[in-house]
């Protein structure tokens, strides 16, 4: 659906108004400050996967020339909290300290030193001496819940603040069922039945800048922490906690952040730089390796996918179980909500009368899941387009078409909305935007689906295509809140103010264009600052692909009530109406052609009659999670000989309704498709039997580069979201989800073998191949 | 020890430890573009020209640049006289977070100038050290294309 898209502003590919700065290298990021007197913080982390601390001993470490703090959990206060940096209160499990006695993953931490040089900082940490207990670890999730299993959270404060399913004494980090219609029954009444189990394992989110938080204290004794967070507002608010003191002792400042994928939605750094700063009473930095990022960071939440479908031969689906095993690692950092949405942003797809949704998230001694870019789609999907395709197959139905014949449409609804939100019931909505169809024809057409069938499949290099399609949503509804202020200056700019945390994405540009859009002047004319707990509004942050849609949304709202104000003051000026009043080229025009310009106007308010500061604000809630659509294609070849896969061409086709700046909503896709190629292909973290992570460099982590890409396509398909800023939804997330299925489906094309397990390494394919050959016997 | 080179284009000298890495003498001395994300040569945001190649500051001791001629982003242009491939790169979109932009300038800015008229997969060849996790490269590949075509004066 077209609506007015007459846009100005919005709807250009203008350059980021961060964007000289940072192709000049200017200090924009969290390390490129000088500061005198600072210390390097360096962290002690257990070598153990599972352990209690018996003894600490400092001395040594303190002893050392130029160490000024040594902390560990004796010097700080002992409050359960969880580092994932969500609205209050949070669904996660309250089961952190900011340091324990007790030690659950090989990358813990244990203590922490501060001193004046980075090599001084890192002998300290060799000179603290640890006693541990050594306890038998739980590597294996689908062991978490035997019973006799170690319990790996014993300590009595951890709690879930709110009714979810939580059993620490099981190692149940969280949980979710889910049951509309009678799916046993289904199943009986499909023509084909499916069952299989499909496995996603570690990932790590690799944003180009590591964790970096410098801390120190201001000049009214307040600690001040600058930290490249996706969730400043959510760093202030946990920090306190954890640390006891009051909100209004901490500043936190978010400077450009150099990448985040939801990695930095989680605050585990801050509570131990603020807590370094207090004890040393010098400015603290802690930028943690690359080495460090692996072993000690956040990654995305490895699951064990069992999908049970039924499909009628005429091609409806009759029956859809969806049943998750999902490994949390040793804190339950988004463990209810990550598990949650790998139903309730896959389920409403396609039309189904019964669809049972079963999840559990349980504890283990390896690393810590976190918030990653899909958010628990990118997991269910792999399972759902996979068996898709194998249904369209059973009933030789083009796999196009069957999609197109299923998937949610304009106007309709899925009892899953309202069944599933994030850690409780979602709300009821209509899907009042899909541009799914579109994508798939178009994609279709870039890829060449109708030559699908002529592909070379005999020899020992093979090829095939495959295809998947795709929704997210677009914020939480009824939790997130976004907030934006805007003041008029005297030269006719505007000063945007907004809670909302730019990670790279370009929102700062967005939510500028948005409310240049509505004021009628160019995005020059705005001076964005986003996110500084002192200055700007409140926002929850950038996750769950709220940004444009819900941040937007209060800076048009901002920048409407400013509009009407500047409106007032042109109509006095002009003799006419404020209702008469437009606003365009940085001038407020009345019917009749004659005009004043917004300098004028800002300096008769400021300076000549009857002065106010023209300025207002707005604040957003969601009332429902508009999904993004898409539909991703690939061809690929495969090597029969050495199993080796290459990505020929993928398409992806997103609708993601008005893109406010196209360039950067195609960067978006971009980023997140070839991320996920990365799933697909290359990325894996791997343990040993201890737990301890044996592949954590670039070196060993294979992450995609330019001489890896395939021949690309991006398509956006407009659609007007009614809900959304100028029609926008998100697009941060959704083509995550894509590559993981949608090669495996086009591998399936190539040489007839389902890969259940991610990435799709030569050793997999291999296995596979030889696998078939034997059954053929 | 101490060591003089030529940073964008000014003649310095630097105070080091014998096995301080290029990147921190850097980093040290204001050149703050240069960035720090692995300091074990595999991910390029801490790339320079020395001696007009691209290398990977946190893998090469100062000493080795002791008479170079080292470039850094900042010495390409300033926000207010950008120069064609720092311009290419804001008009294609091929800045997110910008973390790994100027290892992939100073990377474009050397194969520009040994050959100005570089096909795609040359180009795709001179930026395979460069990690970007933003973009998915795709922009970044068409604004070295489009830089080129400007500076041969084709656009
Ligand atoms: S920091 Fe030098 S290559 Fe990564
Ligand atoms: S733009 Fe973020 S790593 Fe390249």
């Amino acid at each position: 659906m077209a609506a007015e898209t007459n846009f100005e502003v919005v709807g250009k590919n203008l350059r980021k108004v961060d964007g000289p700065g940072l192709v000049c290298g200017k200090p924009m990021f969290t390390d490129d400050i000088e500061m005198r007197g600072l210390l390097y913080g360096k962290i002690l982390y257990s070598p153990h996967a599972h352990a209690r601390i018996k003894k600490i001993d400092k001395t040594k470490a303190l002893a050392l020339p130029g160490v000024h703090a040594v902390i560990c959990h004796e010097d700080v206060p002992r409050i359960a909290h969880t580092t994932a940096g969500q609205g209050y209160p949070e669904p996660s499990a309250y089961d952190t300290f900011v340091f324990d006695k007790k030690v659950r993953f090989v990358g813990d931490r244990v203590a922490a030193v501060a001193a004046e040089t980075r090599e001084a900082a890192e002998e300290a940490v060799k000179l603290i001496e640890v006693e541990y207990e050594v306890l038998p670890p739980i590597l294996d999730e689908r062991k978490s819940m035997d019973p006799g299993a170690p319990v790996i959270h014993d300590e009595p404060e951890a709690e879930m603040i709110i009714p979810v399913p939580y059993d620490k004494e099981r190692n149940l980090a969280g949980g979710v069922n889910m049951n509309i219609g009678d799916v046993e029954k289904g199943l009986e009444e499909a023509d084909f039945k499916f069952d299989y189990e499909y496995i996603v394992p570690y990932y790590h989110h690799c944003p180009q800048e590591p964790h970096i938080c410098y801390a120190w204290l201001d000049d009214q004794d307040r600690v001040v922490i600058r930290t490249s967070t996706q969730v400043p507002f959510h760093v202030r608010r946990l920090v306190a906690r954890a640390l006891d003191i009051p909100v209004k002792k901490i500043h936190v400042i978010k400077p450009r952040v150099g990448g985040g994928f939801g990695c930095k939605q989680e605050v585990y750094l801050e509570q131990v730089v603020a807590a370094l700063a207090m004890a040393s009473r010098r400015p603290v930095k802690i930028e943690l390796t690359r080495r460090e990022e692996f072993i000690s960071g956040r990654t995305m939440h490895p699951e064990i996918i069992h999908l049970r479908t039924g499909v009628k031969k005429n091609g409806d689906l009759t029956a859809v179980h969806l049943d998750i095993l999902m490994n949390t690692g040793a804190y339950g950092s988004h463990a209810l909500t990550v598990v949650y949405n790998s139903g309730g942003k896959t389920l409403p797809l396609y039309r189904c009368p019964n669809i049972k949704f079963d999840g559990t998230s349980v504890y283990t001694n390896l690393p810590v899941g976190g918030a990653y870019r899909g958010y628990g789609a990118t997991e269910a999907y792999f399972a759902i387009e996979t068996q898709m395709d194998e249904m369209a197959e059973a009933i030789g139905m083009d796999p196009v078409e069957f999609r197109k014949r299923n998937h949610i449409k304009e106007g309709e609804t899925s009892p899953v909305f309202s069944a599933l939100g994030e850690g409780k019931a979602g709300v009821e909505q209509f899907v009042e935007s899909c541009g799914l169809d579109k994508c798939i024809d178009l994609g279709a057409e870039a890829i060449g689906w109708s030559r699908r069938k002529d592909l070379p499949r005999t020899g020992i290099k093979r090829r095939g295509i495959g295809m998947g399609t795709f929704m997210q949503g677009s914020s939480i509804p009824h939790v997130d809140m976004g907030a934006a202020y805007l003041k008029l200056n005297e030269d006719g700019s505007f000063n945007l103010l907004v809670g909302a945390t730019d990670l790279g994405t370009g929102s700062d540009t967005v939510l500028a264009q948005i409310a240049a859009e509505v004021l009628g002047v160019p995005l020059t004319s705005m001076i964005v600052r986003s996110s500084d707990t002192d200055i700007t509004p409140f926002d929850v942050g950038a996750y769950a692909s709220s940004t444009t849609y819900l941040s937007g949304m209060a800076v048009l709202r901002a920048a409407e009530k400013t509009a009407a104000q500047i409106k007032k003051v042109a109509g006095k000026l002009l003799a006419a109406e404020p209702e008469q009043v437009t606003l365009k080229d940085s001038r407020a025009f009345v019917p009749g052609g004659k005009s004043v310009s917004l300098h004028e106007i800002a300096m008769d308010s400021l300076y000549v009659d009857n002065q106010f500061q023209i300025q207002d604000g707005a604040s957003a809630i969601s009332f429902k999670s508009p999904p993004p659509f898409a539909a991703h294609f690939a061809e690929v070849e495969v090597d029969t000989e050495t199993g080796k896969v290459t990505l020929l061409k993928y398409v992806a086709a997103c609708d993601c309704g008005t893109a406010i700046n196209p360039a950067l909503a195609e960067g978006q896709v971009e980023g997140g498709v070839v991320n996920g190629i990365g799933f697909a292909l290359s990325e894996e973290m791997l343990f040993d039997s201890g737990g301890r992570t044996l592949n954590p460099s670039f070196h060993d982590y294979k992450i995609f580069t330019t001489v890896d890409l395939p021949e690309m396509r991006t398509i956006l398909v407009p659609t007007y979201e009614p809900t959304g800023p100028c029609g926008a939804k998100s697009v941060s997330e959704i083509n995550i989800n894509g590559p993981i299925p949608v090669i495996a489906n086009a591998i399936y094309d190539a040489v007839g073998i389902r890969l259940r397990r991610s990435p799709f390494t030569p050793e997999r394919v291999l296995e596979a191949l030889s696998e078939k050959e034997k059954m053929k016997q | 020890m101490e060591i003089s080179c030529i940073v964008n284009g000014e003649k310095k000298q630097f105070k080091i430890e014998p096995d301080e890495t290029l990147l921190n003498i850097l980093r040290r001395e204001g050149y703050l573009g240069v960035k720090r994300g692995c300091e074990e040569g595999n991910c390029g945001v801490c790339t320079v020209l020395m001696n007009g190649r691209p290398v990977n500051s946190c893998v090469v001791f100062g000493a080795k640049a002791d008479g170079a001629e080292i470039i850094t982003v900042e010495g390409l242009g300033t926000p207010e006289n950008l120069n064609t491939l720092q311009e290419a790169f804001l008009d294609e979109g091929a800045v997110q977070c910008g973390f790994c932009t100027p290892g992939f300038l100073l990377s474009a800015t050397a194969l520009l100038k040994e050959n100005p008229e570089p096909s795609r997969e040359e180009v795709i060849e001179a930026l395979d050290s460069n990690y970007c996790r933003c973009t998915g490269y795709v922009k970044p590949i068409n604004a070295v294309l489009a830089a080129a075509r400007k500076m041969r004066g084709e656009e």
